[in-house]
């Protein structure tokens, strides 16, 4: 009966591993415990689904091992049991769905005072904007790209203005306040990923996207790039440091902002209102104000 | 009712030369022997790239000789071979051309030219794709998912000519499908003997024949994205390129949609994974009936949880996308569609288990197999329900998790069931009989050895850690414990490719040495079994078709003298 004992074992062994091994969720460091939760509530009920399944699998390979002389018993259906089978896995499934989903709600509905903040990638390094003044990012195209303005911002756009670079790939980020990361490629597709937010998502050039959070811990985390981008994919590193409300405007203030880095005067509010829809779909409407 | 027995109007043309008998055959089984052995030929392929990625993950940087660029090349050729070249062309090319004449009682497939023409236009899809590793800059390394706009630019290994390779070898390998697809589909629905009913057919003819459905139905779509990708990189057109700037220069292209492919890619993608393991559900359905000497319980539930995964199948693709970047509102349908579809593929797995439940279970080679599917189905089925349900997928998506579950349930568990069918059947296929305990000390070494490769993936990706990475390096959150795990899962890793070798020398000195087999040496009592020669000859049945009396799945039925009446015994 060795197989019947194999599977007991691993059975054993995959709980046990479970609990011992050191591997398990990072910190949290922003406000998802929605999705930690339906992640236990899915491990769970799956565990128990696990262990039930296997041990039945188990005993039934010793109950019904051959010896001589035995005969199985005939038995082509049973249409009770199936339906209550199909029932209670209706309602296991449901069980894990609806955690799952009321997550999702939270995840798709931004807070209305939600920050904005752009992250841009490019093989294979991360650069930042944050908004000026008028909390509203200026437009940014491809064409604009130049290296005085490696993230393509329409010089022609007053809402641009104020916009604040950074270079550098270590991003400042204000503790218990909810900001939108909305994400720009400049090339290949990339994926902006701090394993303690949870949240993630991809970069594709052409559109912009987006994902919302709170960073409710201090500290300084990886920003890893999760969607491969080539053959520096692992490499594409960054880092977010989360801080005080003090501490974070006293850094931005210490960033240039992107009417300081180009040559030209700033044209008027109301002259400038078209160039807000050019550039097409490859424009990167960061945000409306 | 497909009683015509179109080939007994006209006589067999039976080949008269050796070349017409073994190269260029249009027997059936001589054409599935053909497509089974390039398969696995291509398959090691794979095996020996997965062991070199393996050796850069647990020792990185102990062999200079892997770049980060050769480690992408070796992820996206291992992928693309294992589920389209090995995986669908074993189990419908390999499987599908030997069983579906012989289980439905045909003397061959309908169209027989058709069926060789397939073969031989799937083996050019292999040559151009290993042709790959030939051309300047090597093969694609846009991993087996080729996005664009990576692919086809810079900065990805092979985007010059490797992926060139890589899509017309896709496109060629669609037709051979096409070709062998359509054969098998006509020839379920045409060819059947005389008693053959649709609802008396083995699971692994109805895993086959739905699996060869969606495959005609998904395989266009792979067919147009490759096209459309070769023409944004050779013609100039804009599909799925978005102005952008590569390396520093601003691309001539605009407008193009790199999610469109996506959605094309997983609209193929997400059937494929079915397509894989609709035969491997009806095979394992067929090895643990005949080897518990018991009747599949639930037949006809498990007829219809086959359509419906099929069905279904069509309308999940998007769970592969949570976090592309498309309308975010997409994640509640494509949640709950991908949970529903749990539930018939969790009554397949009850029905497995409530066969073996009052059996008379015997422990042979090719049952410790299915078994062994049993539990790494359950374990990567379980974990498919994290990825599915949407907001849990977040966290773990594109982490190592994501690597450990598809490799449990559409890696690791179709090809249990394909070494469990390779011996259930390898005694009507050669004529000889392998040997038994190198079948189990294989086994062992198969299922005890990937769990160990594969559990770990898991929990490494909770943690966190993403995947398609050259190498982790100094991360914050990954500790030394991560390091040493890989190395553990490499040295699994290697004793498993190693135990291979168990598997290839039983085979081949049993072909040659093993001891005569029996006609029906397990007892079985569908069609297959019942052939007046073994192996069975061109025409399958001789002067006369068989004729069915009974469903394929009477096992000790109360009264009978066996435990066993074949489909061709007559009511008395």
């Amino acid at each position: 009966m060795p197989v019947a004992i194999a599977i007991v074992v691993l059975v054993i062994g995959s709980i046990a591993f479970h609990w011992l091994s050191p591997w398990w969720q990072t910190p949290l460091a922003a406000d998802w415990g929605s999705i930690d939760s339906a992640l236990r509530i899915t491990i769970a009920i799956c565990a128990v689904v696990f262990v039930l399944l296997n041990l039945f699998l188990a005993y039934s390979l010793w109950r019904f091992r051959h010896r001589p002389g035995r005969r199985a018993r005939f038995e082509p259906e049973n249409a009770a049991l199936e339906k209550g089978l199909t029932f209670w896995t209706a309602v296991g499934i449901a069980a894990m769905l609806a955690p799952g989903l009321v997550a999702w709600g939270r995840f798709v509905t931004i807070p209305k005072d939600a920050a904005v903040v752009e992250a841009v990638g490019q093989q294979w390094q991360w650069s930042f904007r944050f908004p000026g003044a008028d909390r509203a990012l200026g437009t940014a195209a491809v064409q604009y790209m130049t290296p005085e303005n490696p993230l393509g911002l329409n010089p022609n756009d007053p809402f641009g203005r104020d916009d604040i670079i950074v270079e550098a790939s270590e991003l400042h980020l204000p503790v218990g306040e909810p900001v939108k990361m909305v994400l720009r490629s400049k090339d290949v597709l990339h994926d902006f990923y701090v394993p303690e937010f949870r949240a993630k998502m991809d970069l594709v050039p052409g559109m912009v996207t987006y994902f919302w959070m709170k960073p409710t811990r201090a500290g300084k985390y990886d920003i890893l790039c999760a969607e491969l981008c080539g053959s520096g994919h692992y490499v594409m590193r960054g880092s977010v440091i989360v801080e005080s409300r003090k501490a974070f405007d006293a850094w931005l203030s210490g960033q240039q902002a992107f009417g300081q880095t180009i040559t030209g005067a700033a044209p008027e509010v109301n002259a400038a209102a078209p160039a807000h829809v050019e550039g097409g779909p490859a424009t990167g409407h960061g945000e409306q104000h | 009712m497909a009683t015509t027995i179109a080939d007994d109007l006209r006589p067999m043309h039976h080949p008269k030369t050796w070349a017409g008998k073994y190269v260029w055959s249009q027997d059936h089984k001589v054409i599935a022997i053909q497509y089974s052995l390039t398969a696995i030929a291509v398959g090691l392929v794979a095996l020996v790239l997965s062991v070199l990625m393996r050796l850069q993950l647990g020792f990185p940087g102990a062999y200079s000789g892997i770049t980060p660029e050769n480690y992408l090349q070796y992820v996206s050729m291992h992928g693309m071979i294992m589920v389209v070249y090995l995986l669908t062309a074993l189990l419908l090319g390999g499987f599908g051309n030997y069983l579906i004449p012989l289980m439905v009682g045909a003397r061959d497939m309908v169209f027989p030219f058709v069926n060789m023409l397939s073969y031989w236009i799937y083996l050019l899809s292999v040559v151009v794709l290993l042709s790959g590793f030939f051309v300047p800059g090597g093969p694609t390394g846009a991993g087996w998912t080729l996005y664009p706009p990576q692919a086809i630019s810079e900065g990805t290994p092979g985007h010059q000519w490797g992926i060139v390779t890589m899509l017309v070898s896709l496109a060629i390998f669609v037709v051979a499908f096409t070709m062998g697809g359509l054969n098998y589909v006509t020839t379920v629905l045409q060819a059947r003997t005389r008693g053959m009913t649709l609802m008396r057919m083995p699971l692994s003819v109805w895993g086959i024949f739905i699996a060869s459905i969606m495959g005609l139905l998904a395989f266009p779509a792979l067919f147009v994205a490759a096209v459309m990708m070769l023409l944004d990189h050779l013609a100039g057109t804009s599909f799925f390129m978005p102005a952008m700037q590569s390396m520093g220069q601003t691309s001539q292209t605009m407008g193009g949609s790199p999610i469109l492919f996506q959605h094309l890619f997983w609209f193929f993608g997400h059937p494929e994974v079915y397509i894989v393991a609709l035969p491997a559900f009806g095979i394992v359905s067929d090895l643990i009936s005949v080897h518990a000497r018991k009747n599949i319980f639930g037949y006809r539930m498990m007829v219809w949880a086959i359509v419906i995964i099929g069905g279904l199948s069509f309308v999940v693709w998007a769970h592969h996308m949570y976090v592309s970047g498309m309308n975010p509102y997409f994640g509640y349908f494509f949640a709950t569609s991908t949970l529903i579809i749990a539930i018939p593929t969790a009554i397949k797995v009850y029905n497995w288990l409530l066969t073996l439940w009052r059996g008379d279970i015997h422990l042979r080679v090719p049952m410790l197999f299915a078994l062994g599917f049993i539990f790494t189905f359950i374990h990567g089925g379980l974990s498919g329900l994290f990825l599915g349900n949407v907001s849990v997928d977040v966290p773990l998506s594109d982490t190592f998790f994501v690597v450990g579950h598809f490799h449990m349930v559409m890696g690791v568990s179709p090809i249990l069931v394909i070494f469990g069918a390779i011996y259930h059947w390898y005694p009507k296929i050669t004529g000889r009989m392998w040997n038994d305990a190198l079948g189990k000390i294989h086994f062992w070494i198969t299922f005890l050895g990937v769990y160990v490769i594969y559990l770990p993936m898991h929990y490494i990706g909770i943690l966190g850690v993403p995947r398609r990475y050259y190498a982790l390096g100094e991360t914050g959150f990954i500790p030394q414990s991560v390091h040493t795990a890989n190395e553990m899962i490499s040295i699994a890793a290697f004793v498993v490719f190693a135990g291979q070798a168990v598997f290839f020398y039983n085979m081949i000195h049993s072909y040659f040495w093993g001891p005569k087999a029996e006609p029906n040496p397990w007892g079985a009592a569908s069609l297959e079994w019942q052939t007046p020669e073994t192996p069975p000859g061109h025409g399958n049945w001789g002067a006369h078709l068989p004729i069915v009396y009974r469903w394929a799945y009477d096992y000790s039925v109360p009264g009978a003298a066996r435990d066993f009446i074949p489909q061709t015994e007559p009511p008395s």
